[in-house]
């Protein structure tokens, strides 16, 4: 295979690409829903391909085939080189990339048991067994228990002389309720809405006890068709981690990705309101307590890997520092135009896809003081939040609107009754400078989603967040008319 | 791998007939192949410039593998002999061990496939990176003539499908699709959009969407903030689009119904006299595909006729399950989203565009939506963004752009408010496919939130 992906560079480099590189990725998943008692869906798929990535006076170049063979790779790297030429007609300001030395070597997730290896009967015993447990509880419509397991394996190639392969191995599971009266949908979900995702074998899996949890999670969509309807007004909000994970995503992990910034998303996702100015300014993006890290070495996060898909190094990046924004998602084309090099953010959804700025597990920091639990104890009037259900945020990440699964009350310290339908909303740096508590590192939890999506033709992103749980003041609650 | 050296439609499904074979000689009690062949190009860009210029070419073959009441699903890229075999057993192992199903696997009968004119046009098929660059280069020029800076993206795409089954059924054909669409920004925050879709890339103008953009960026500079409330709204048809495509997700679909958390039901009034809303996969005027990814030959399904819903659409299984035929909207196996509409059509009025904006005292219009999602899927609460174009209309007149606005809104609602409704109509790309609808005047919507822009 390495010599078909060094003839792909050669041929580009012949052509007149300045720089190439190469991506051949072979992926394998395996998928199993079980929807109310049935077999709902229980596949296997692999994808195998590469992708030719090229810049000719400047311009960038791409070309990728499914179809593996040295005359399907020479029309491929020469389509690629055409490519180029013709993105040269439209262009304004060249490309240049940032210097780096090139790297070689090997890289894979850490896991202890293959997920692909423990037998479908075994996983699928599992979901049934949870399911079941979902359906024992009267008043449930329909319930839907799902595993997905991904591997790609990876190997990468440029002009430069960066060699690289990788082998990265996700894993998921989750467990939703759905009860129906009349006009009244409630869903309860575990471990996230959507499942829960990691990089990691099957033990993860084992480890959260899906069949543990259904029986009360299943009582809880029930009770939450007769919970009174979350009424309007400005709380303090305590948010659990599945669902401040998905609020750092949204005004945080977008608005820092630097190609947004500089309107190469504008005509899709938007752009963004943390412009370079900010960054020189000292901008205050949210109170003391939030510290925000791009970390794509740690361990079992979705934007955990060796190197990014330009041969970029894993490293931490900081975003905000005590508050106060500080740093971008970046790529080599765009890092140097803030003076700055890649903090290594380039990944592509699969052999087809040009890589782009994606997250990688941008995290909020613990901090020592009060656990979860404490964070809720020292609350005398507010809402705790949990599970993710609806989002939306503008064009520039300013304006954002959730709805969680569930709300309830805190009152003196304790969680009381339940709130249905629960919807908060507010402006970004508002609602981060009103953050006055973040949970420590024993509430900590990595989460993430495989469903990231950016980019035309789409591409789906796996990223990760690690969070602790944290409480914001004044935040408009209730929004809409029910 | 060796690239076949036809990868025509009849190519396809001799690939089929192999896989089914070898499905066979796994001991499969039924079996359904779906090879799909895409050719695709896009060309982004942003800047006045051209930032992203990419092309793909792939193959994709999945077998649902049936052994009595259980099924399973193995896909992949490659079509020699050796790899189907192994695709074959992956499936057959997988649906061994898996559980059996109450209500059995469905696969569809062989039905008679009207040809469908219009799916296919050769300039698509054809179509260059120059000849992408030239429309780039066409909506960068409106820009520059109107001192704005344009962001967009031009595509092209050939998609080549063909479905085999055990009971017979044997579909294959050709579609061809091709999206052009930009977003631009001005002076004083001004921005503007527009796109278009069609069959054709011969169809598509590149430079009148790049003008239309560029004058909604001219005239949105400077926009005025308004306070959220409820107002009248004209929704242009790029906003429309994004109800039909949402009703679609959320309540159109046969499942949906089955589980209970759809809002369609017969005879259920949930729009005004004004609002007939359809599915139809042959008609050319939208973008047309004859069958379904089950082989299945597309019917006409009246979704909502003068305000009143009259039904869903099914797939094999669900339709097994109501003892009634599939309508042709199944989507690939395995599939746990059910049948979804993906050729919606909305009716036409009688109304010009100044028309529905003469109608409103003191309202908005609104270009599009941005990042729409539901609150309450069955009530049909879906919360957004408005983007690139909104509008404050006094006295019937437009008279000042306003920032952006966040609602909060059913649109099961929205329909029932309809008062009028545009003759002219668009063709506007969905989630998954694209519809043709009007623009619309709506008497209450509920905007919850400003932003700064």
């Amino acid at each position: 295979m390495r010599d078909l992906l060094e003839r792909a560079i050669e041929t580009a480099r012949v052509r007149g690409a300045s720089y190439a590189d190469v991506r051949h990725v072979r992926r394998r998943e395996e998928g199993l829903t079980v929807r109310t008692g049935r077999v709902e869906a229980a596949a296997a798929s692999e994808s195998e391909g590469l992708g030719i990535r090229v810049l000719v006076d400047g311009a960038w170049g791409f070309a990728s085939t499914s179809f593996i063979d040295a005359a399907e790779v020479d029309r491929t790297a020469d389509l690629a080189v055409r490519i180029a030429r013709a993105s040269a007609t439209a262009l304004r300001r060249p490309v240049i990339l940032d210097e780096r030395p090139a790297v070689t070597g090997r890289y894979a997730t850490a896991l202890r048991e293959d997920p692909f290896a423990v037998p479908v009967e075994t996983k699928l015993a599992d979901l049934l067994a949870a399911d079941e447990a979902m359906r024992r509880v009267r008043g449930v419509a329909f319930t839907e228990s799902l595993f997905q397991a991904q591997r790609e394996e990876k190997t990468f190639l440029s002009t430069e002389g960066a060699f690289t392969e990788q082998s990265v191995t996700h894993v998921g599971a989750g467990i939703e309720a759905n009860a129906i009266e009349g006009d009244e949908h409630q869903r309860r979900s575990y471990p996230d809405a959507g499942g829960g995702f990691q990089a990691a074998g099957y033990e993860w899996i084992r480890d959260l006890d899906l069949a543990g949890h259904a029986g009360p999670l299943a009582e809880e969509s029930v009770e939450l068709l007769s919970a009174p309807q979350l009424p309007a007004g400005r709380r303090t909000i305590v948010l659990d981690p599945s669902q401040l994970y998905l609020q750092i995503h949204e005004s945080c992990g977008h608005p820092t990705e630097l190609d947004r910034v500089f309107g190469t998303e504008a005509s899709y996702a938007g752009t963004s309101f943390l412009t370079p100015d900010l960054l020189e300014g000292g901008f205050r993006y949210g109170s003391e307590l939030v510290d925000i890290v791009a970390d794509a070495t740690a361990p079992g996060g979705l934007g955990t890997f060796g190197w990014d898909d330009e041969g970029v190094p894993a490293q931490a990046v900081p975003l905000v520092r005590e508050g106060i924004f500080v740093g971008y998602l970046s790529s080599r084309e765009t890092a140097p135009r803030i003076g700055r090099t890649s903090g290594g953010a380039m990944r592509a959804d699969g052999w087809n896809r040009i890589p782009l700025i994606r997250m990688t597990n941008v995290n909020l920091l613990p901090k020592p003081g009060m656990s979860l639990e404490q964070i809720v104890a020292d609350t005398d009037d507010g809402l705790y939040l949990a599970s993710n259900r609806s989002w939306s945020i503008d064009d520039r990440r300013l304006n954002f609107q959730f709805a969680t699964e569930v709300a309830y009350e805190i009152r003196g310290g304790k969680l009381g009754r339940l709130y249905r339908n629960p919807t908060y909303t507010g402006i970004t740096p508002e609602f981060w400078g009103a953050c006055d508590a973040v949970g420590d590192a024993s509430s900590w939890v990595m989460l993430g989603t495989p469903n990231c999506g950016k980019g035309e033709p789409g591409q789906t992103g796996h990223v990760g967040h690690g969070v602790s749980g944290a409480r914001f003041r004044d935040v408009q609650v209730g929004v809409g008319k029910w | 791998m060796t690239r076949p050296a036809s990868t025509d439609a009849q190519a396809l499904l001799e690939v089929g007939e192999r896989l089914l074979a070898f499905a066979e000689a796994e001991g499969a009690t039924g079996a359904e192949v779906v090879a799909i062949r895409s050719d695709a190009a896009l060309t982004r860009f942003a800047n006045s410039e051209i930032h992203q210029n990419v092309a793909e070419a792939g193959v994709h073959v999945s077998l649902r593998f049936v052994l009595g009441s259980r099924q399973g699903v193995a896909s992949s890229d490659r079509l020699d002999d050796a790899a189907l075999h192994r695709l074959a057993a992956s499936a057959a192992a997988i649906a061994r061990v898996s559980a059996e199903r109450e209500d059995g696997v469905a696969l569809p009968e062989p039905a008679q496939i009207a040809p469908v004119g219009g799916a296919l046009a050769e300039a698509t098929a054809d179509a260059t990176p120059e000849l992408r660059a030239e429309g780039a280069r066409a909506v960068i020029a409106a820009a520059d003539a109107a001192g704005v800076t344009a962001y967009g993206s031009f595509r092209t795409e050939v998609e080549t499908l063909a479905v085999a089954n055990s009971r017979g059924v044997r579909a294959a054909g050709s579609r061809s699709e091709t999206h052009l669409l930009t977003v631009m920004m001005g002076p004083g925050g001004g921005t503007g959009y527009a796109e278009q879709a069609a069959v054709d890339v011969a169809a598509i103008d590149a430079s009148a969407i790049g003008h239309e953009a560029a004058e909604r960026a001219r005239l949105t500079r400077d926009a005025i903030e308004v306070p959220a409330g409820d107002y009248p709204v004209v929704l242009e048809s790029y906003a429309v689009g994004d109800i039909t495509d949402m009703l679609g997700y959320l309540g159109f679909s046969a499942l949906a119904v089955d589980e209970g958390r759809s809002f369609a039901e017969p005879g259920r009034r949930i729009g005004s006299d004004l609002v007939s809303i359809w599915d139809d996969g042959a008609d050319p005027a939208g973008l047309p595909l004859p069958f379904d990814y089950e082989g299945v030959p597309k019917q006409r399904v009246s979704l909502v006729d003068a305000g009143i819903c009259r039904d869903v659409v099914y797939d094999a299984q669900t339709a097994a399950r109501a003892g009634r035929r599939s309508t042709g909207h199944g989507l690939p196996a395995p599939n746990t989203w059910g049948p979804f509409p993906i050729n919606m059509f909305m009716a036409a009025g009688a109304s010009t565009r100044d028309d529905l904006i003469a109608g409103m005292d003191r309202g908005l219009v609104v270009t599009r939506f941005h990042y729409t999602n539901p609150v309450h899927p069955k009530l049909a609460i879906v919360t957004g963004m408005t983007r690139d174009g909104t509008f404050l209309v006094e006295g019937g007149r437009i008279v000042a752009p306003v920032r952006n606005l966040r609602y909060t809104q059913s649109y099961l609602e929205a329909l029932a408010g309809v008062e009028a409704v545009s003759a002219e109509r668009r063709l506007v790309k969905g989630m998954l496919g694209g519809a043709l609808v009007p623009a619309v005047r709506i008497a209450s919507w509920t905007f919850t939130g400003t932003t700064r822009h």
